[in-house]
């Protein structure tokens, strides 16, 4: 059945592709094939395999139990969160919680997860701006 | 002797103390990486590339930290296929079988110190065979025009599913899905915005090195919270080595075994589509049917089943560097990875980098010599250290590995929006892993898309529209045939080859526990 979802799924994609190159505007240079020739070829391959998925699906994978799923889109949206965070909060502050929340749901105790955090946001920090000089994003307070 | 001259060049490039440091600093992370079950080749060097990058590093010092990781990656993966029965990356599997068994009789020691030895053989070999078999074919490469590039590359792309596949479909939806990533972005050749819906950010196109971290890196992690993974994969007592230095009559034992699992091994390297994984497997199946026909003592702790998959896995990872520089077209994911380092550092690879950059191609040769030697010395004393890094719970390391990603990709793009896609490519990774779609060929797709693309309109201009020209010459037609032999014959026995290679897996489990 999952196998037959990603093929609807894949087939959906494959028909908004051609839509969109279908819409890719010409400019003043022109040359035999085009833009849109390469994208249409991949778009209908992109079909292709969505219809052999949904003819010949494979064996079930092992899908996460509810918990281990939810486990998963908090860890996204976490993740997300703290790229809205970086501009704001700057990368040190906002390591410490990302890194807090993902080693916690890993198995850390709670107040050692704050500890975790609070090193491995220090140590990148050292390691890849002080002593590398990579650019970190740069919060209120200047780290 | 021009190329041993060309090689000393290589030399003179290689040695400066910068250089050198680079690569005694790439073998020890790429060691420790590959040493750590879930960072493989692959993802310790795409979390390394936009460091790298950022760090501002010329193009040859860059490649020869990171191929000096990928070499490093490959010896590592051994470490806790033989401690702890887990390959460290999946070409390290075969060395499970007889290196855990050896483990378990206390000789943990000696099967990582002859695996050392039989790595060094492999990797070493290879390499002299890149030296000789690659300017051989950038001079067939030459001959190439834009429609038998065309046709290369979907050779690349057929094969790339390599003779395990068990669903060319997936394999092909995959490649087609990368293509389709890497056409974001305004067409090189006309300038129209194509697929970018107005929105600024996507003007350039994906850069390619969000969706390596964010498909290889950040979906490992999605894995690894997926299943609670978090305690430590090894304790004290597991990674207790014993006596560490090699015995001599041992190693002088498996020669022949290193020298097939070498030959073996660099030879699937080369092929399209077969790789390090194939390389160690028909190592240690060729290893067994020549020397134990019976079945005695493979499985059971044979130190020539330890030394030939170890070869062979490491001649296939300087073997798939062959069509990696001379063509431009990588074979496996690793390589992939590689190609990406090059392109960052706007480095074509194929033909003409042998012409134009001879101190790049040469430089990174030299420094696989001098890689090769720094992991010899590395491996066998310094093996206790490594094996300390296994008692690391992942709880703590995954969520660092992670936030190096972040770090990579916001220093090169600083964009929070890039970090972003990045995210989404982790989540995309995970569910195509999950469907069991690999990854790979849709990091081809976005490395190669604009390239295939532009070789197909260059041939239409020649031929003026005439898709004919794509059969056009005998070059072309054999480039086809190899394409659809390499889809359909996995077809036909890939279930065969997947069962067996599993097969051959689970025996030793149970001979493990």
């Amino acid at each position: 059945m999952s196998d037959r979802i990603f093929g609807g799924f894949g087939l959906a994609l494959a028909i908004f592709y051609i839509w969109a190159a279908s819409i890719i505007k010409d400019s003043f240079m022109v040359d035999v094939v085009g833009p849109r020739a390469f994208p249409y070829i991949v778009g209908t391959i992109i079909a292709l395999c969505s219809l052999y998925f949904i003819l010949r699906p494979d064996d079930e994978p092992e899908w996460p139990h509810m918990r281990e799923f939810t486990e998963i889109v908090f860890a996204a949206a976490v993740m997300f969160a703290y790229c809205f965070a970086l501009p704001e909060l700057g990368f040190v502050i906002s390591t410490i919680f990302a890194t807090a929340y993902l080693t916690w749901r890993l198995g850390t105790a709670p107040l050692w997860s704050f500890v975790v955090g609070l090193g491995t946001s220090v140590g990148i920090y050292v390691v890849f701006h002080l002593i590398l000089g990579l650019a970190l994003a740069e919060g209120p307070l200047g780290f | 002797m021009d190329t041993l001259a060309l090689l000393a060049d290589g030399f003179a490039i290689a040695l400066t103390p910068q250089n050198l440091f680079l690569a005694v600093m790439g073998c020890f992370l790429g060691t420790l990486m590959g040493a750590l079950p879930g960072l493989g080749p692959a993802n310790g060097v795409a979390i390394l590339i936009p460091i790298a990058f950022s760090l501002g590093l010329g193009p040859v010092a860059s490649l020869i930290l990171l191929v000096s990781v990928y070499y490093g990656a490959m010896y590592g993966g051994r470490i806790s296929s033989i401690l702890l029965n887990i390959p460290g990356d999946e070409p390290a599997m075969m060395t499970c079988l007889d290196g855990y068994p050896m483990a378990q009789q206390g000789k943990a020691g000696e099967a990582l110190s002859l695996s050392g030895v039989a790595s060094f053989v492999g990797a070493f070999f290879a390499t002299c065979g890149l030296v000789i078999l690659a300017p051989q074919l950038v001079k067939v490469a030459l001959l190439f025009g834009p429609a038998e590039y065309f046709v290369l590359f979907t050779v690349a792309f057929a094969t790339l599913g390599g003779i395990s596949s068990t669903n060319q479909a997936k394999s092909a939806f995959a490649a087609a899905l990368g293509l389709g990533i890497a056409m974001i972005g305004s067409d090189s050749q006309t300038g129209s915005q194509r697929f970018t819906f107005d929105h600024i950010h996507l003007y350039d196109g994906i850069d390619f090195l969000i969706a390596i971290v964010g498909l290889f890196a950040l979906s490992e992690v999605f894995i690894f919270l997926e299943h609670h993974r978090g305690g430590a994969v090894g304790s004290a007592k597991a990674t207790k080595v014993g006596r560490i230095m090699p015995d001599f009559a041992m190693i002088k034992r498996c020669i022949p075994s290193m020298a097939r699992g070498t030959g073996l091994g660099f030879f699937s390297g080369v092929l399209p589509g077969a790789g390090a994984s194939l390389g160690s497997f028909l190592a240690y199946s060729l290893e067994k049917q020549t020397v134990d026909r019976d079945g005695k003592t493979f499985g059971k702790g044979d130190p020539r089943g330890v030394a030939a998959p170890e070869a062979g896995n490491n001649a296939a990872s300087g073997g798939a560097l062959v069509p990696m520089l001379a063509l431009g077209v990588p074979g496996s994911g690793t390589t992939a990875v590689l190609l990406a380092v090059l392109l960052q550092l706007n480095i074509t690879p194929g033909p003409l980098l042998f012409q134009k950059n001879p101190d790049v191609v040469w430089g990174l040769i030299a420094s696989l010599f001098i890689a090769n030697f720094i992991l010899l010395a590395m491996n066998i004393p310094l093996v206790g250290i490594f094996t300390r890094v296994l008692m690391v719970p992942t709880r703590i390391l995954m969520p660092i590995v992670a936030m190096i990603s972040f770090v990579g990709i916001y220093s090169i793009t600083g964009s929070s929006f890039d970090v972003m896609l990045m995210v989404g490519f982790g989540i995309m990774g995970w569910v195509l892993r999950k469907l069991d779609v690999s990854l790979v060929p849709v990091i081809l797709g976005i490395l190669l898309g604009n390239q295939m693309e532009v070789n197909l309109r260059r041939a239409m201009t020649i031929s003026d529209g005439d898709w004919l020209i794509l059969v056009g010459s005998p070059l072309a037609i054999i480039l086809w045939g190899v394409a659809i032999t390499g889809f359909v014959l996995p077809m036909l026995m890939g279930r065969r080859m997947k069962k067996r290679m599993e097969a051959a897996r689970n025996e030793e489990e149970f001979v493990g526990d």
